[in-house]
């Protein structure tokens, strides 16, 4: 029993160094000078540790000593991009989460001709694998003119995701009624009901939805690299993805990429430093995606 | 929803003996209609333009073929005829596939001892924050990070297969190797991930139900057998059916592993090479066939899984 206890925890923490010890490699190689790569790749800890990888990454010394320093000469606009893709996660969780919350009030609580249907046909489309609407969606905003914008960017997944309104109706139906019902008897409108009453009971599934969804916008690819990826629109991971091809002819840019990596982390962690506790309260709050 | 109207006037009719109650409350009732439109505006506009108008389009654009800059043109079923003799769009299936069964059985298995010896041993928020740490990078970031991990000449991991006197080069372009690595990349992604939605279920597992087993000599493993296991299995089950549909969509990691070009035949999954018909050969028509292929390979699937996680349901109290 004792032994067991041992080994287990012996496993948890394997788990841990596990996930942690790529992202320190991550870190330690940001770190090396790109000429030391070579002769000092495995030590845990860089011989002359630096910070030109993260300079000549963010554009902050000229292309000449980039050049030196193991670069292409490309950068990452960090800011510009982090930017981009606070707007584009932030638009898209926010007033997708409000949109899909109406949406689930309605096909849970109101009663009007078309419902089951309408519903169905909105659980039917959870099937379907982004990339078949991703394909004449495309086309649609290419046909708008949209491509490289921020409402081409975001305009697809703004409304609506078939996920949140399913899920935001399941809960909605598990609040009990006694509580609107007092309120019809005040006289309240049915929009004063779900806007003072039902929004303000719901705040845990809202912020489980709309962190969720930051999190999966955040981290997509596909799409803002079809839409957006222009330099005004480029996000965080669209613009990874460029400064990779730029990488000189002779191989990779480990360093520089390695450095750019360090940065695209940084919000994430930001992210976790302040919400972690929520985040992980919220999964045991969905126990679903 | 009926029970509003019904139960409401029930309670109140009896109660005060309004009379204008029952009226009201059909007045109420029709008024829905009007409101119901109102609320559910915005998501029937995204649902109509973005999901319903895009799937009827997919669905012509695979009867046609495409070129992006001319009008499309029918060609009845030409696309699905060229893809039955197509070797690459097999190949792409036959990878997948792979993928799916390394990435589903390794992540689950993880996930599930990970989830279990938690539950077991501590709440920690910090343990699970950091558990979650992979999911919340991106997968661009995390393709970059294990293509310099696992780099032939100068990655650390090989530098440890060194040290363990292997003759062996994990690299993501030995044919051999490709694809496991892919699959076990995403398994390092997605398994914390997992074992936070499992270990969010067996916290719904009461408590005394250990203590009585403890109490009557069952040890771990056996209490992990008969309480844990059956208890979590409609969870596990909707866990599963979730992380098969989204393991299907693998793109990101074979985009970037390989500096942004072509991945190897081993590794072009169905995703990449629908959208390698569809924006590097400009065939919009036959990467909408694929597309329809992977939307009915889906669909079957999660047919047949939503019938098991019904049938499993039953067993929860």
């Amino acid at each position: 029993m004792k032994i067991g206890r041992k080994a287990a925890w012996l496993a948890v923490i394997a788990a841990v160094v596990l996930t942690v010890f790529p992202f320190y490699w991550m870190v330690r190689t940001a770190l090396t000078p790109a000429g030391d790569l070579y002769t000092d790749s495995t030590a845990l800890w860089p011989d002359h540790p630096t910070l030109i990888n993260f300079a000549r990454v963010l554009g902050l010394v000229d292309a000449e000593t980039a050049r030196a320093a193991g670069g292409s000469g490309a950068q990452l606009n960090f800011l510009l991009y982090t930017f981009n893709s606070i707007v584009y996660s932030g638009l898209i969780a926010v007033v997708q989460t409000f949109c899909c919350a109406m949406a689930g009030y309605a096909f849970a609580r109101l009663r009007f001709p078309g419902r089951d249907l309408a519903f169905t046909a909105i659980i039917a489309a959870l099937m379907v694998p982004p990339i078949f609407t991703i394909l004449p969606n495309f086309v649609l905003v290419k046909q708008l003119d949209l491509l490289n914008t921020f409402p081409g960017l975001v305009l697809p997944s703004l409304l609506m995701t078939p996920f949140a309104v399913f899920f935001l109706r399941q809960f909605f139906l598990s609040i009990p009624r006694d509580v609107e019902e007092a309120a019809t008897l005040e006289g309240i409108s049915r929009w004063g009901m779900f806007w003072r009453i039902v929004l303000p009971m719901s705040r845990g599934p809202l912020i489980t939805i709309g962190l969720t969804t930051v999190v999966w916008s955040w981290k997509d690819y596909l799409w803002p690299l079809l839409a957006g990826k222009a330099e005004d629109t480029r996000v965080l991971t669209v613009g990874l993805g460029v400064f990779l091809q730029q990488s000189p002819n002779r191989g990779p840019d480990w360093t520089g990429i390695m450095a750019g990596s360090v940065l695209s982390v940084i919000p994430v962690l930001i992210l976790l430093v302040f919400l972690g506790k929520r985040l992980v309260q919220s999964m045991n709050f969905s126990g679903i995606k | 929803m009926q029970a509003v109207g019904t139960r409401l006037d029930a309670g109140t009719d009896q109660r005060q003996g309004l009379p204008g109650r029952r009226g009201r409350a059909r007045r109420r009732r029709r008024d829905d209609r009007r409101v119901a439109w109102l609320f559910l505006l915005p998501v029937i506009v995204g649902f109509a333009v973005f999901y319903a108008y895009p799937t009827v389009r997919g669905i012509w654009y695979s009867f046609t073929d495409y070129s992006l800059l001319a009008d499309p043109k029918y060609v009845g079923g030409d696309n699905y005829r060229e893809l039955i003799s197509d070797a690459q769009a097999w190949n792409a299936l036959k990878v997948t596939g792979y993928y799916v069964v390394v990435n589903i059985v390794s992540q689950t298995l993880l996930a599930l001892g990970l989830a279990a010896l938690m539950h077991r041993l501590t709440r920690s928020v910090v343990l699970r924050a950091t558990l979650l740490v992979p999911w919340l990078v991106p997968n661009v970031t995390i393709g970059l990070l294990w293509a310099w991990l696992l780099d032939p000449d100068l990655g650390f991991v090989n530098h440890l297969i060194g040290l363990t006197g292997l003759d062996t080069t994990l690299s993501f372009n030995s044919p051999e190797w490709a694809m496991p690595l892919v699959a076990l990349v995403n398994t390092w992604t997605f398994t914390g991930y997992t074992a936070l939605l499992l270990y969010a279920g067996m916290l719904q597992i009461p408590p005394h139900l250990y203590e009585g087993a403890a109490m009557d000599g069952a040890g771990e493993w056996r209490m992990f057998r008969s309480i844990t296991l059956p208890l979590l299995r409609p969870i596990l089950a909707l866990v599963l059916v979730v992380s098969l549909i989204g393991s299907f969509q693998i793109f990101d990691t074979v985009a970037v592993v390989y500096g942004g070009k072509a991945p190897i035949p081993e590794t072009r999954v169905i995703y990449y090479y629908i959208y390698q018909r569809a924006f590097t050969y400009f065939d919009m028509g036959y990467a909408s066939a694929l597309a329809m292929v992977l939307v009915v390979i889906l669909g079957v699937l999660t047919t047949i899984q939503l019938r098991m996680l019904r049938a499993s349901r039953s067993d929860l109290a």
